[in-house]
């Protein structure tokens, strides 16, 4: 348990310090923000109306933005290796891996999300659960994330195939994510979207680590 | 288990391939040839008026389209579990296949819907659901083709697929959740007149019986490039 609590401690530390990208993401996910009432224009309703699903969007594209790097900088150098021969199962390595990613990147984009939300005008009712949406959502998108990115791993341009074999199986998160907002926007109860949310999300940081690691492995042998 | 390597050597599917490979191309000429001719003749619905002849050449690829990511998913556990390097060229081979059933399906399915939903494009479930098909489709070959080491690639190619089909239901329901403007299924619940249905089950057959054909063209070839490939370098 100590190793795993070391890595995932390492990793966070990684993703947060210089060129670590965690803060890169945020200034992404507030950029998209700020680019759609450019595009779509300012009208504060129609803002409103689309605040779950673009704030979702960006959440995403934000956090594959660091993804790439889940696995690449412990494979380029080396340690990858080593941490594979530790004692601790590689599924737990990639589980460390993707709460770290989700403390570094998920988690933020969560904090920040209620301060995007004021800017498109979100109701204040519906505010609290774009947070929750955000809080159980996210956490698939690291745990599927990593996945790709373990597949990935040993190609150069991996960083741009990932988001093509990712998004695809992200979509029920926003479905449901943004599904969640929408209700609470129409007076509707937002639990059974949530409800499913967080099946899906369960289901995905439960099963991850076990497609990461056979991932990884193939990559390390031969 | 053991029964079915014996025929994935790779030198025993050549030769079985290559006498299969002929009936399989003449039943997808018949086949194809009878359905179109059955489906031509069909009368008009009431309803949709002639455009119910596009459900002959739609619904078929929409089928063949599912159907060969399962197979794809197949070939993807034989390889993950017994290390057959043929069942990773058969999943190779199939992805392009069924890429293109899928665009087929998505593109006679919109035209389909011009002249019934009035718009070429609707953000229907089952329609959004294959648009992502498709997209899997793409990712699994690029992810193919970006790993040099074929060995590694088809592995990684085999853990992608399965995943995928782990996530498709999810997908699937996840988007049925979301919005439902499609027709349901109407062939299993007998809601569709023999008059149509005759002439699908058989378009059904025939494209089938179509990526079956080309399927085995593949892989044979699959094979012979891999071979002429050993022997140049053999040579070199």
């Amino acid at each position: 348990m100590s190793a795993f609590l070391v890595l995932l401690w390492r990793d966070v530390k990684l993703a947060t310090r210089s060129g670590g990208g965690a803060a890169l993401a945020l200034c992404f996910f507030a950029l998209v923000a700020t680019l759609v009432p450019l595009g779509i224009g300012a009208d504060l309703k129609l803002l409103a109306r689309v605040a779950g699903g673009i704030l979702w969007v960006g959440a995403v594209l934000a956090a594959l933005l660091s993804l790439d790097r889940l696995f690449q900088g412990d494979y380029d150098d080396g340690s990858l290796e080593l941490i594979a021969l530790a004692p601790l199962p590689l599924e737990l390595t990639s589980l460390a891996k993707i709460v770290a990613h989700w403390l570094s990147t998920g988690l933020p984009l969560t904090i920040m999300s209620p301060l995007l939300a004021l800017l498109f005008n979100l109701s204040p009712d519906a505010i609290p659960v774009l947070v929750l949406s955000l809080l159980m959502g996210t956490p698939a998108v690291s745990a599927i994330g990593a996945i790709g990115a373990a597949l990935t791993v040993s190609l150069r341009g991996g960083g741009l195939i990932l988001p093509l074999i990712i998004l695809p199986l992200l979509s029920p998160a926003v479905i449901f994510g943004a599904g969640a907002v929408a209700a609470g926007l129409d007076g509707f109860s937002p639990a059974g979207a949530l409800g499913l949310l967080g099946a899906f999300s369960l289901a995905a940081v439960l099963l991850s680590p076990f497609a990461a690691a056979a991932s990884v492995r193939l990559n390390l042998s031969g | 288990m053991q029964f079915l390597f014996r025929y994935a050597n790779p030198a025993m599917f050549m030769r079985l391939s290559g006498a299969v490979l002929p009936y399989a191309a003449a039943l997808t000429v018949l086949a194809l040839a009878v359905g179109l001719f059955m489906g031509f003749s069909a009368p008009p619905d009431y309803q949709q008026g002639l455009t119910v002849l596009i459900m002959f050449i739609h619904v078929p690829a929409a089928t063949a389209a599912m159907s060969i990511y399962g197979a794809i998913a197949v070939c993807s556990l034989l390889s993950l579990v017994w290390r057959h390097p043929l069942s990773d060229t058969a999943a190779r081979a199939a992805a392009p296949l069924g890429a293109v059933f899928t665009a087929l399906g998505l593109v006679t399915g919109s035209l389909w819907g011009k002249p019934m939903w009035g718009t070429y494009w609707v953000w229907d479930a089952r329609l959004t659901s294959f648009l992502l098909l498709l997209f899997l489709y793409l990712g699994y070959m690029a992810l193919w083709s970006a790993i040099e080491d074929e060995t590694r690639a088809g592995r990684a190619a085999a853990v992608l697929a399965l995943v995928g089909a782990v996530n498709i239901p999810i997908i699937k329901f996840s988007v049925d959740w979301w919005n439902t403007l499609h027709q349901g299924e109407s062939i299993m619940s007998g809601k569709l007149d023999p008059v149509y249905l005759w002439p699908l089950l058989t378009m059904m057959a025939g494209y089938m019986l179509l990526f079956v054909t080309l399927w085995l063209i593949r892989i044979r070839t699959a094979i012979v490039t891999r071979r002429a490939t050993t022997l140049m370098q053999r040579a070199a």
